[in-house]
């Protein structure tokens, strides 16, 4: 049996290699997984995590399918590092494509410039106020943020999709679940290199998502604000101490992180898709929980563990094509890879001890 | 026609009195296990296989109940083990369990098996009124005889009491030399066994066949009903058929061609769980009631 004794400092060299060890772990284990599946497990690995970095155009794939998960996840680190558990970003992403996509709707035959930003700032606000519900909730009357923002989720998807199957549905859509086409203006354009032009989907909004993890950084670090968002997470009554207001923090927090997840929303509409349907996002609001875990709370380092989770995501579609492994198995792979995240973080804390002979200091 | 509905109203609720009273107990001892939705598609995914494969439904039963209980001790080994922050956990649980409920179900995805059949001979079924009480399988009465057995156990029995001195203030508890950290493993445990039954019931009785994610927010439903009733387990029974009798209104929606989306008769659940926590809320006595180490790690001097 083992014990746990809390450490006096929290080492650098633990700080660095505990995801590293995770993902390596995870490796592992999805060797062993696919193994027992009666894949071939070097096959398989290879097709989930080389063949998605083995060509300039799969590598802007990879940071394409990053975007949300950056601009969501470093929203989440802030909302987390609070010790605020906002779980609902999905449903906040589906109100801000919602919100963007009801301006670019009403507005289609617009020539205006000033269309994607209104949209942008549209869909900011469509997720805040959704965020904004659970956050009054849990200040006034302390209900469980947890399960309000994932009961709005799913009511957000059902919105959406009573959205495009109804009131917004194109005429011209044959009777299938989708709205009409936003206009040009509304959609965001391919980054286009000069001497190269342009590399696969990539798109504006991943330099937009980048910025953010750097400004959320920024925030967190060098601000008062940041300063804040720190005393609630490690020691709320501090904070009362120092005569800072919680709750204004707590709403200022949901509605960053629900805005954020609006963002995210309208960029995947507007640079991917064009058009609303049911289906907007693939799970990326969850996904993110993990990437802001995997970027062990830092805002910034956020972009590379979105790259990272995006890697997966990607070698998941990859390896269904390939080896016709279901696609499911990414879900497994993000659980594990959370679960080693989170054990990593126990002994950055604490000291594990084993005792093997006297029962009397059983750890219970 | 109200029979009907009635029977489906009381099978609805099933699942969730199973996983929420499961739940209820290892929040009594101080754990907060989000993990319900992943422990219920393993259940379920576990007990269509068995009885796909084996024809036998008491067999599937068992494999849900086995399976939850692994799926629960996974949890158990960080959470307790190595003192994890429960609430990351319990979400990690829920993305494992769907991944990988997902994955050994997409052999079983449009395939049918029997479901369970009722308990008592049709004569009884038959009686005016009274009938439908006697229509419901063995697990659902099951179900309320376990939510007896809990209240007994919590209220009534010294290891109860125990129990929820663990989640009232694990320190004291330990001073008085209890051992904290094997209550927390049996409840959990025991959570994970009920959390499993409840998963299995859904394609062996509600729907007799396997789909990805077929929960679609039982377990979530079912935290909040522990919240709902605020830590006390009869109340769950009400809770669950208040819950049952929504979600099967967009059905009779349906049928009776109501004008009113789909959509909106779909989404009543999931509003009704966010109006019936503002309400327990607003009212205050979840802040009183709630066991007051919940979501605290347990961690011993040496």
């Amino acid at each position: 049996m083992f014990y746990l004794t809390p450490r006096k400092e929290i080492s650098l060299f633990f700080t660095i290699s505990i995801p590293v060890i995770s993902i390596l772990l995870t490796i592992i284990f999805g060797f062993f997984i696919f193994s027992v599946l009666g894949y071939d497990p070097g096959k398989a690995l290879y097709h989930f995590f080389m063949s998605p970095l083995s060509r300039l155009d799969k590598i802007a794939d990879l940071f394409v399918k990053a975007c949300p998960l950056m601009i969501i996840g470093t929203g989440l680190v802030l909302c987390f590092r609070a010790n605020i558990w906002n779980i609902g970003a999905e449903g906040q992403l589906i109100m801000g494509a919602v919100f963007a996509g009801g301006l670019a709707l009403s507005f289609s035959e617009t020539q205006s410039l000033w269309l994607l930003p209104a949209m942008a700032i549209f869909s900011f606000i469509g997720g805040a106020l959704w965020a904004l519900f659970p956050a009054l909730l849990k200040i006034k009357l302390r209900t469980n943020e947890i399960l309000v923002t994932l009961m709005l989720t799913y009511v957000a998807s059902l919105f959406l999709d009573w959205l495009v199957r109804g009131p917004w549905r194109s005429p011209t859509s044959f009777g299938f679940p989708l709205t009409k086409y936003y206009p040009d203006v509304g959609l965001i354009s391919k980054i286009y290199f000069p001497g190269i032009g342009n590399i696969s989907q990539l798109h504006w909004g991943v330099f937009v998502a980048i910025l953010i993890c750097l400004l959320c950084w920024f925030a967190m670090e060098k601000t008062v604000f940041g300063f804040q968002i720190k005393l609630i997470g490690d020691s709320p009554q501090a904070l009362r101490f120092s005569g800072f207001n919680e709750s204004k923090t707590t709403i200022a927090l949901f509605i960053i992180s629900g805005g954020l997840a609006g963002l995210a929303g309208m960029i995947e509409v507007s640079a991917n898709i064009g058009q609303l349907q049911p289906n907007i996002s693939f799970g990326y609001g969850f996904t993110a929980i993990i990437v802001a875990f995997l970027a062990r709370l830092n805002p910034a380092a956020v972009i590379i563990s979105g790259l990272l989770i995006a890697l997966i995501e990607v070698g998941g579609d990859s390896a269904q094509i390939a080896l016709a492994i279901p696609k499911v198995v990414t879900g497994v792979f993000k659980g594990i890879l959370l679960f080693f995240l989170l054990a990593g973080e126990t002994l950055t804390k604490y000291e594990i001890g084993f005792n093997y002979h006297q029962k009397s200091s059983l750890n219970d | 026609m109200i029979d009907a509905l009635v029977l489906t109203i009381l099978m609805t609720s099933v699942p969730l009195i199973l996983a929420a009273t499961g739940e209820l107990v290892v929040e009594r001892s101080g754990v907060l296990n989000l993990g319900l939705e992943g422990m219920m598609l393993m259940g379920a995914v576990s007990a269509f296989a068995l009885t796909y494969i084996s024809g036998s439904l008491l067999v599937g039963l068992l494999a849900g109940i086995i399976s939850g209980c692994l799926t629960a001790a996974i949890f158990g080994f960080f959470v307790l083990g190595l003192a994890t922050n429960q609430v990351a956990t319990g979400l990690a649980l829920t993305i494992f369990g769907t991944g990988l409920s997902g994955l050994i179900g997409s052999d079983f995805v449009g395939k049918a098996i029997e479901g369970l059949p009722t308990l008592f001979p049709e004569t009884f079924s038959n009686l005016p009124i009274i009938g439908v009480f006697f229509a419901l399988d063995a697990v659902a009465y099951l179900s309320l005889f376990i939510v007896f057995l809990v209240w007994i156990f919590l209220f009534k029995s010294k290891y109860g009491l125990i129990l929820r001195a663990c989640g009232i203030s694990h320190n004291s508890a330990h001073s008085l030399g209890y051992k904290v950290l094997t209550v927390r493993w049996c409840s959990i445990l025991f959570g994970g066994m009920m959390a499993g039954l409840g998963g299995a019931y859904l394609p062996l009785m509600l729907t007799p066949h396997w789909s990805e994610g077929m929960t679609s927010g039982r377990g979530w439903i079912a935290l909040a009903l522990v919240v709902f009733a605020s830590w006390m387990p009869s109340r769950i029974i009400y809770g669950a058929i208040l819950f049952g009798a929504i979600t099967i209104m967009q059905l009779a929606g349906q049928a009776r061609g109501w004008t009113i989306p789909p959509q909106f008769l779909s989404s009543l659940p999931y509003i009704a769980t966010i109006f019936v926590l503002v309400l327990i809320s607003s009212k205050g006595t979840a802040k009183y009631l709630a066991p007051s180490d919940l979501t605290r790690p347990f961690i011993s001097s040496k």
